[in-house]
């Protein structure tokens, strides 16, 4: 078991009172209640160390303090409901590591941990402007939540076979990117995007597609926009992009690109760092050879924002007011993102929860493996639900509802024109941003 | 002490007083029900009461709402994706139904046969409704892969029948279809197991006697077997009805209401907007919008059940 500075420094939750090193513990100083317990509420693991190197984060903060933690883990479609009922209880965990949008659903329920992001802003590099979106209450300078990681979504393909198509390099605008999946198909690799109800991968791809060419579901002013020039331009790409698809993915969920990817049925498609490493670590051999082959980088940047877009899916922890113990919650979450704990996570789950903290772009985990390096810079190109609006309830809803892949899918299998398709999308989406 | 004063005062003992009131037969009636009533008050009525009230209201997850009368429900009506959701609730419980009760009964009839391994067959039957439903769902997900589906494996590496995979959950009406198969599936053994306890209760006497008038297979079953099935083909039909009409495991594991919300079921789409959309209120009216249908089966169960021509024969209404 390693001994972390903080270890070292403090003593520990072992040290009796009376010991004589003068350095005041993270309970004296935090001004951390006496007695105090957490219960921590978080996602269940998706790669195995995650959940590993978070246990053993927490016990290193009850060594530091004291403070006994329970951590529980909540499968990923029940979190949201089960932080609305910790919300809406006033009962239940002290802290949350929920889903993006949820601290800003439950804003006024929540601790103010201002003093908590401005202090590791402070100490590693200053926070990414979409992590401090993230964060911070809508137009305020109020820390609600803290963000913790966020997996991105940049192309995945197969080196080799892009560069049979002609590319030397991964195209970065969509011209090419058409052509390179025109050229894919005629060899005989097709590429295949989530048009599914996917959660994740389905989201990902058409978000990507809607915002790079300029078009975005609300306004600043939270005013529902999908209906423009923009949205239809991006449809008409898709429905060209649609017809080199590997067949099925209208119906594909998450792990159906994992599939096809791992069975060398594609070439290209979306997806976290997860996907490599199942494939560079599968004990099948045929399976790990793709993984020497495969490799990532941005999907193409349009018109629309003049940089590389994704979504990335952020996991932001906050603390209720029903807690007793604020002062130990919040320097739990503190603890948590100290470079000794936060990296160890990092460095452990090979980057699948990037960081919204400049500082941790120096890890060496991002030195480990060329081919991830592309992770890094999640937090520089994620936008949210939403975008260009606020985080709101409307915009988790509309993301939920699948509007924007199901306005995609429906252009793709040939239901409905794109104008027809950013009509009806306006239509769905309006419902919900009615109040 | 007289007897006679003796019973007048234990006439006037308390316990007396109770004893005389739990030999009221309705009284007793009334509090052996009791507790079950108070079951039912508290699992079943206030949660379809809560159900019903939020319908009325714009609650979203993690906040209360306010009464909004009616307009959960008129919004619904003008959207395109709950008017899917409830034709393909009465597609996929018409089709699925009837698919299950013609199966059903053909398997009831052979296993009510004298077959060789006839237990073991009996068992093996309900294998399809032992396995928890999402496992299923998870094995027709694969056996519908559009990549990896055996079927498809079948008809082209092997067979060469076809020169492309079928891409059954890409298209909706493929989609439609596989789910009401998977569903099939699943259901033949409630409805196979059910109808051959019934058909196992009919008197070997009546086919005797239908032998001896002469009556070949087919009138057999038409005069014989077929009334005498029916109080149970009744309640077996009502409640396959009601379990295919709300079912929502197997649709939501398989496509999650997809391709383009076009596999959406009344029951998955009230999960979807109340759960994952956060719309409570929507999503209750959904499944409120559901309770019609669903008193319409039961009602339907109530009066064939109580038609006793169907029990004791055509003359005795």
């Amino acid at each position: 078991m390693s001994i972390s500075r903080r270890d070292v420094l403090i003593g520990g939750a072992g040290l009796a009172a009376g010991a004589t090193m003068p350095v005041p513990s993270i309970a004296q100083t935090a001004n951390i209640e006496k007695g105090a317990t957490l219960r921590v509420l978080r996602p269940t693991k998706f790669v195995d160390p995650d959940q590993t190197i978070f246990n053993e984060n927490t016990e290193a903060f009850t060594k530091a303090t004291g403070v006994q933690v329970r951590v529980d883990y909540a499968s990923w479609e029940d979190l949201r409901p089960q932080t609305a009922v910790t919300a809406n209880t006033g009962a239940g965990p002290d802290i949350v590591v929920g889903w993006a949008d949820d601290p800003h659903i439950f804003a006024d329920k929540l601790v103010d941990l201002t003093q908590v992001a401005e202090d590791l802003g402070k100490k590693y590099g200053g926070w990414y402007p979409v992590a401090e979106k993230y964060g911070k209450k809508d137009k305020t300078n109020t820390w609600i939540s803290i963000p913790m990681g966020g997996s991105g979504g940049p192309a995945v393909y197969r080196e080799s076979w892009v560069k049979e198509a002609g590319f030397d390099k991964f195209p970065t605008d969509h011209a090419g990117f058409l052509d390179l999946a025109r050229k894919l198909k005629a060899n005989g690799h097709p590429a295949g995007f989530a048009l599914g109800n996917a959660v994740g991968d389905g989201n990902s791809f058409c978000n990507w597609l809607v915002w790079s060419h300029g078009g975005y579901m609300v306004d600043e002013n939270n005013k529902v926009a999908i209906n423009s020039k923009e949205t239809i331009e991006a449809l008409k790409y898709a429905k060209a992009l649609y017809e080199t698809f590997i067949p099925g993915t209208l119906s594909w969920l998450d792990i159906s690109n994992n599939k096809a990817l791992s069975a060398g049925e594609i070439g290209l498609t979306q997806n976290g760092v997860s996907l490599y490493f199942s494939i560079k670590n599968a004990k099948d051999e045929k399976t790990a050879a793709i993984g020497k082959d495969l490799n990532h980088a941005p999907m193409p940047i349009g018109a629309g924002v003049g940089r590389p877009t994704e979504t990335a899916l952020v996991i932001n922890a906050m603390v209720f007011k029903h807690t007793k113990f604020p002062n130990a919650a919040k320097e739990y979450l503190r603890f948590m993102m100290e470079n000794d704990q936060y990296d160890k996570w990092l460095t452990g789950c090979f980057g699948y929860w990037t960081q919204p903290l400049k500082g941790y772009a120096k890890s060496k985990v991002w030195e480990s493996d060329p081919k991830i390096l592309v992770y890094r810079d999640t937090w520089e190109r994620a936008l949210w639900s939403g975008y260009k609006g606020a985080i709101t309830e409307a915009a988790g809803t509309v993301n939920a509802e699948y509007v924007m892949v199901q306005m995609v899918a429906s252009v793709c299998a040939g239901q409905a024109t794109p104008e027809e398709a950013a009509a009806e999308a306006e239509r769905r989406a309006k419902r919900y941003y009615r109040t | 002490m007289t007897i006679a004063a003796e019973a007048r005062t234990a006439h006037h003992l308390p316990q007396n007083w109770l004893v005389r009131l739990l030999d009221n037969k309705s009284f007793l009636i009334f509090l052996c029900l009791l507790p079950a009533a108070a079951l039912l008050l508290i699992f079943l009525t206030y949660p379809l009461g809560l159900g019903i009230w939020l319908a009325f209201t714009d609650t979203k997850i993690g906040r209360s709402g306010h009464f909004i009368g009616f307009e959960n429900f008129t919004s619904l009506m003008q959207d395109r994706v709950f008017i899917t959701s409830v034709w393909n609730t009465l597609l996929y419980t018409g089709v699925a139904t009837v698919a299950k009760f013609a199966l059903g009964l053909w398997l009831a009839l052979l296993l009510n046969n004298h077959l060789p391994f006839k237990s073991l067959l009996r068992a093996l039957i309900l294998v399809p409704w032992i396995v928890p439903t999402v496992l299923s769902a998870i094995a027709f997900w694969w056996i519908y892969d559009p990549q990896f589906s055996i079927i498809s494996y079948v008809l082209v590496d092997v067979l060469g029948w076809r020169t492309s995979y079928i891409d059954f959950l890409g298209e909706p009406w493929a989609a439609r279809w596989s789910l009401i198969a998977a569903n099939t599936w699943r259901g033949i053994p409630f409805v196979a197991i059910s109808l051959l306890a019934g058909l196992q209760t009919i008197s070997p006497a009546l086919y005797e006697a239908a032998m001896l008038d002469g009556a070949n297979a087919w009138q057999r079953f038409r005069h014989v077997t077929f009334p005498m099935l029916m109080p149970i083909l009744a309640v077996v039909l009502t409640f396959s009805v009601l379990f295919t009409f709300t079912d929502f495991q197997l649709v939501y594991a398989i496509t999650r209401g997809g391709p383009i919300n076009s596999t959406h079921l009344m029951a998955t789409l009230a999960f979807q907007r109340g759960i994952p959309g956060g719309q409570l209120g929507e999503g209750a009216a959904i499944a409120v919008a559901m309770i019609p249908f669903l008193v319409l089966a039961t009602l339907f169960s109530y009066y064939a059940l109580a038609r006793r021509k169907w029990q004791q024969g055509e003359e005795n209404d």
